[in-house]
């Protein structure tokens, strides 16, 4: 499927979405974080989409709000889409998790835990993978403070 | 046939060669010089490849640099077998236990070149974070450094040179041991 066919498919399926193509080669979907778990099942399953790969997942942090970014590939009509979802409480983000549509899902939410402390809803064994435990704060956070190790700029 | 039966006394060996007859030579020469000569010249590394440095090694040792022509003849996976290591990336706090404990390993004399910018001063890229740590010579002592990103083979032959020329300056009796007094610099 090309994107505008994507778009026009994805976009009645759920009103308020957001699409972009931010002058790459994908379709970015902006989701609300309400309605992620909804919009990824969808898209797994429908027949016309079929997205069976979830091949990157990605955690960023935009200054202002922290998200999630979703890569997703269908191994059967080859096209491929990014789905964002975003949040802007810095205190205690948290999303559904896709775990249970993409298995893989498992280990790059616990490293998007690990490093943005963004919490995963059902996430059936979400805690640090590469940090210690012990480990105190988010060090790929944009305002992550490390005195001894970093230079403050 | 063939077969050069007249004997060569290498052009840097360390003292006299005072033919015997029946092939029987004496050899003249100071305990510190032989040993030094001997160890300069069969320096074994030890694998440590961190990151892309490695890569420029694996053919400084292949066969258009290979540095088996001036004694670094093999490299080893373990560190008792090891004469010299040659920290070829970036070091990051997990490794840098790991780093220390293979250098405690390996037997003495040991040497240890810093190879690249990371294993200098933790890098121009990754040095602004929490995981790395900035220079190998934090967790251990470095003898040589050589400099680049990643430096090219013959800069690291350069540098391996160079710390043949340092082990031929040794003497046994006023030996010191790396680790004494090191200063991590915390």
């Amino acid at each position: 499927m090309t994107n505008e066919a994507l778009q026009n498919l994805i976009s009645s399926w759920i009103p308020e979405l957001e699409f972009t193509e931010e002058k790459s080669q994908f379709l970015n979907i902006t989701v609300q974080p309400e309605q992620l778990h909804q919009l990824m099942t969808q898209l797994k399953s429908n027949p016309d989409t079929n997205f069976d790969y979830l091949y990157c997942l990605s955690g960023v942090d935009w200054g202002k709000e922290l998200g999630v970014v979703y890569h997703l590939e269908s191994t059967t009509h080859r096209h491929q889409i990014v789905v964002k979802v975003k949040t802007e409480d810095r205190e205690n983000p948290t999303f559904d998790t896709v775990c249970n549509i993409w298995y893989t899902a498992e280990f790059h939410e616990r490293e998007v835990f690990d490093f943005f402390g963004i919490q995963f809803n059902n996430h059936p064994n979400l805690k640090r993978l590469f940090l210690t435990e012990e480990w105190d704060g988010f060090p790929l956070r944009k305002d992550y403070v490390d005195e001894i190790n970093m230079v403050i700029k | 046939m063939g077969v050069n039966n007249t004997s060569e006394i290498p052009a840097d060996f360390p003292g006299k060669v005072i033919p015997g007859g029946n092939g029987a030579n004496i050899l003249v020469t100071s305990l510190d010089d032989i040993i030094n000569w001997g160890r300069a010249n069969s320096l074994w590394s030890l694998y440590f490849g961190t990151s892309c440095c490695a890569i420029e090694m694996m053919q400084t040792g292949a066969a258009r640099h290979d540095y088996s022509r001036f004694g670094f003849e093999v490299a080893r996976p373990s560190p008792r077998q090891a004469d010299l290591i040659i920290i070829a990336g970036t070091i990051v706090n997990k490794m840098a236990p790991v780093l220390r404990r293979l250098y405690d390993q390996m037997a003495e004399p040991k040497y240890v070149i810093a190879m690249g910018a990371c294993a200098i001063s933790g890098g121009p890229f990754f040095y602004n974070s929490y995981s790395v740590v900035k220079g190998a010579d934090h967790v251990i002592p470095v003898d040589v450094y050589v400099p680049g990103c990643p430096p090219r083979p013959e800069a690291l032959l350069e540098g391996m040179l160079m710390l043949q020329a340092k082990i031929k300056t040794e003497s046994m009796k006023n030996k010191v041991f790396p680790i004494d007094g090191f200063d991590e610099g915390l």
